[in-house]
């Protein structure tokens, strides 16, 4: 089926160059089908592949170094405007009102009570400006203020001996991230982008800032989260993308 | 055109050691799931985005990003264990040493010039100069596409190769005209084993028939 594909397209090709061309196709059919017993039967390349992809995140904490900081630029390198993106277009983007909403918290940690924005933004804020590099390809540069993870994980007695931090957003998006990840010194609960208030297309009311992970990996409109040592897996992590997704 | 049953009765050359056949097939296999999966991944993102160049989908690996992305780090694997694998065993054997040297730029114009004439002689034992300078590049262009992959992949980690390239956007550029550079080699190689089909039985079982060039 695949070599199909690579059969000649044109009738004027001369005779000896027809020739050479089906020889060639032929080859790289062969070559295709090699690869074809896996690619045709899901549950095979599933389960490879899955295993790879597993595999893969082990290889990632591994050499994931915690104390490796992500690169920093200046304002004048800010992408202006920064891109929208979702799993949904901008004008179906959730909006949360202020009023009446808190982080909830969950699983492993001591002290669960729900923190409002008023309360979080009473803690020491931090800034960043960093580069957000979408699993896609492109890459945009922002600049997110808030609290810094780590600390909040453990003013708030999270278990950081834990696997994974986990979250659930307000647009039905999730995700999770791994403990070391969580507790690097530049992942951040970002309440601001370029110093204001976070702009609802960026998630308001709070977004994770992981600049050492991919986009996707910084859930947006969060609404509650919890430390877990069951895998929580993500809105993109269960279809098929990498989990730990380090940069 | 000779008999078979003189064919026959020549005595067998050795050209390809076990090795490099090894290396070789799981190259090519690598690369192939590589480049496939990579151009689904290129389409999700095009590196330069005024061109709007895309490639057919159809010719790509992976069904969607997620399922391109898999394939592409899991063949990533395969691809880089086995060539470093054969660089190891090619340098520490002086395999590599003495087929590809010496080799300078004034021997690849001549043979170049040789070969644009037709007049360019090959045998399966000894390469020419232009095809000591093609191996020797694809090599490279190999080497600088791991690299700069592993930058794409891990431009925190390894932000200070990363920055050799100009950073995370510049290490995509080079991963992209590194698998440029491998899918002309790759063209090349693929019309000249055709245009020398005896050249393909020797990197299957490894060795020819004397005088096998004769043929050409």
């Amino acid at each position: 089926m695949k070599s199909k594909l690579l059969l000649p397209q044109s009738s004027t090709l001369l005779n000896v160059e027809r020739r050479l061309f089906l020889k060639r196709s032929l080859s790289l059919g062969a070559l295709a089908m090699l690869t074809g017993c896996d690619a045709t039967d899901p549950t095979i390349s599933e389960r490879i592949l899955g295993a790879m992809s597993k595999w893969n995140d082990e290889v990632q904490l591994a050499i994931f170094n915690p104390n490796k900081l992500a690169p920093v630029y200046t304002e004048a390198d800010i992408t202006d405007p920064f891109p929208f993106n979702a799993f949904y277009t901008e004008d179906e983007v959730t909006t949360v009102e202020e009023a009446g909403y808190s982080l909830e918290l969950g699983g492993l940690i001591a002290n669960k009570a729900s923190w409002t924005l008023e309360r979080l933004r009473a803690l020491p804020q931090v800034s960043q400006i960093t580069r957000h590099i979408c699993v896609e390809g492109w890459s945009a540069i922002g600049k997110w203020g808030g609290v810094n993870f780590g600390d909040f994980l453990r003013l708030v007695g999270a278990d950081t001996s834990a696997k994974y931090v986990g979250f659930k957003c307000a647009d039905d998006y999730y995700s999770s991230i791994d403990m070391a990840t969580a507790l690097h010194p530049q992942t951040i609960l970002a309440l601001t982008f370029r110093d204001k208030v976070l702009p609802v297309k960026y998630g308001f009311p709070m977004k994770l800032r992981v600049p050492t992970k991919l986009g996707f990996k910084n859930p947006k409109h969060i609404m509650s989260m919890y430390v877990t040592n069951d895998y929580p897996g993500g809105y993109w992590e269960d279809q098929g993308y990498n989990w730990f997704s380090g940069s | 055109m000779t008999t078979v049953e003189s064919f026959e009765a020549r005595p067998r050359v050795h050209v390809h050691p076990l090795f490099v056949r090894v290396f070789h097939w799981l190259n090519a296999l690598g690369i192939f799931l590589m480049i496939a999966s990579g151009w689904r991944i290129y389409n999700a993102s095009p590196v330069f985005e005024s061109l709007d160049f895309t490639f057919p989908n159809s010719v790509t690996l992976g069904g969607w990003l997620g399922g391109a992305l898999q394939w592409h780090f899991a063949a990533m694997w395969l691809l880089v264990l086995n060539f470093l694998m054969y660089l190891a065993l090619g340098l520490a054997s002086g395999h590599l040493r003495r087929r590809l040297t010496p080799v300078s730029p004034h021997a690849v114009a001549t043979d170049l010039g040789r070969a644009l004439q037709g007049k360019l002689p090959h045998s399966g034992t000894t390469y020419n100069a232009v095809q000591k300078a093609s191996y020797i590049g694809v090599l490279i262009a190999i080497l600088v596409t791991i690299i700069s992959g592993a930058c794409v992949w891990k431009p925190v980690q390894l932000q200070e190769l990363a920055s050799l390239m100009g950073g995370y956007e510049g290490a995509r550029v080079v991963h992209f005209f590194g698998m440029t550079a491998i899918s002309a080699f790759i063209l090349m190689h693929l019309a000249l084993v055709l245009i020398v089909p005896s050249t393909l039985f020797p990197m299957i079982v490894g060795w020819t028939r004397k005088d096998n060039h004769d043929e050409i």
